[in-house]
């Protein structure tokens, strides 16, 4: 698996949910206020880079979809970073978010989202490999462009298929 | 930090099994010619083995040989239900060819112009990308202090053991910390009980440095417990980088 540090403490207390265009701020939730959004169920197979996958998982929590919805964004770009607490960030196409493919998972298996399987909240967007389903993610920033994340940076690819094994840099 | 951006393909190779040896019962070191790009202390390969019938199995080994030596040495454990250490344990031959590619990662690894102090903390074979850095470092005849502290269950299973004595005989900076979980301890500055928090505020209390670059690498159980003992030990987390074994998320 992949995680480049201890496992953060996040606090639902001062958790905060925002979404940014670059530096400006379009919308913030506390977890009270995301706890009252729409929340949706899916069940399906995960795949991670270091190649196993872990099949027939249930997430539930706040598809993005609704998420903008609810705050009124039209995407400003085609590509986000997705952003975490311990300063993690991975880079996405927003159309891969969209159409229900993706949600803000905030339950595994019914229960709350354990600390070290990316709780309070982390991104899920299970057609592509894990590392882009961020853990511990505290807000989604559209970027002009396709800008590489943390382990974007390091050698692993920039958009991450499994059924294509896109694992390193310029794979194909 | 240093952000290395690969541009290249991560393209395989084929690479020649020169020599097997085995470090533990359960533990084999392969030494393989390849022509991959040089590594950095840390980095691992992917390694595809194809059988007849064209089914591919592949798996990511870390790096044990030192940045700079000729023969690429990946030191592999032995998994009951594994695809593919058992042939490294029970079928590979020197003068065999297998497939590689990398090397790969660029968070969990160690150059010399990052300095130290080093605190490496390894459960199992998680010395092996540790054991590059340790190698990397006495090659490089550096003036930074390092503290290895490697959990095993007995000291049989320690891998490299006789390594890291040596090192630690010839190395004034180097100091080796054994805990064996299952075995007794060996000698007067080891310990034979479970990494926790008591036991790692002990080591590094006895150690006496403020570590710059911290290094944890084992199974997910194995960091999970040793991180979260570091950062309420008041270790900045933003100093530790991890390196987790095994299949969960």
């Amino acid at each position: 698996m992949l995680a480049k540090g201890p496992t953060p403490s996040v606090d639902p207390a001062i958790w905060r949910f925002t979404i940014h265009d670059g530096s400006q701020l379009l919308a913030q939730w506390t977890w009270a206020q995301f706890e009252t959004l729409p929340q949706t169920v899916w069940r399906g197979d995960i795949h991670c880079v270091t190649k196993w996958s872990k099949l027939d998982t249930t997430w539930s929590g706040v598809t993005i979809d609704d998420l903008f919805q609810s705050a009124g964004v039209t995407p400003p770009s085609a590509y986000l970073l997705a952003e975490s607490h311990d300063d993690y960030d991975t880079n996405l196409p927003v159309a891969d978010l969209l159409g229900g493919k993706a949600m803000i998972a905030t339950r595994f298996a019914g229960a709350p989202l354990a600390a070290e399987h990316g709780g309070p909240a982390r991104l899920l967007v299970p057609h592509l490999y894990f590392w882009k389903s961020a853990k511990w993610i505290k807000g989604l920033r559209f970027t002009a462009r396709d800008e590489a994340g943390f382990w974007e940076q390091r050698g692993y690819h920039m958009y991450g298929d499994p059924w294509r094994e896109q694992r390193y840099t310029n794979d194909p | 930090m240093t952000v290395e951006t690969s541009v290249t393909p991560v393209r395989w190779e084929q690479a020649v099994i020169e020599r097997i040896v085995p470090r533990t019962p359960r533990v084999t070191s392969v030494f393989l010619r390849t022509r991959l790009a040089p590594h950095v202390a840390g980095q691992h390969v992917d390694v595809r083995l194809t059988a007849p019938d064209g089914y591919q199995a592949q798996r990511s080994y870390s790096i044990a040989s030192a940045p700079g030596t000729g023969l690429m040495e990946l030191a592999i454990e032995q998994l009951d239900d594994g695809e593919v250490s058992p042939f490294f344990h029970d079928v590979a031959r020197a003068g065999d060819t297998i497939e590689v590619r990398g090397p790969i990662g660029g968070h969990f690894v160690w150059r010399v112009e990052d300095g130290g102090p080093i605190l490496l903390i390894a459960g199992g074979s998680g010395v092996v990308p540790l054991m590059a850095i340790v190698r990397g470092w006495s090659a490089a005849e550096p003036k930074t202090s390092v503290l290895l502290v490697y959990s095993a269950r007995t000291w049989e299973e320690l891998v490299f053991r006789d390594e890291l004595l040596s090192i630690q005989a010839r190395e004034a900076d180097f100091t080796f910390i054994a805990t064996t979980t299952r075995g007794a301890r060996h000698r007067p500055e080891d310990l034979d009980r479970r990494l926790d928090r008591p036991l790692l505020h002990e080591i590094l209390t006895r150690w006496g440095r403020s570590p710059r670059e911290i290094y944890v690498c084992g199974s997910n159980v194995f960091v999970e417990a040793v991180t979260s003992s570091l950062v309420l030990e008041a270790v900045p987390p933003g100093l530790i980088r991890t390196e987790r074994f095994g299949g969960k998320d």
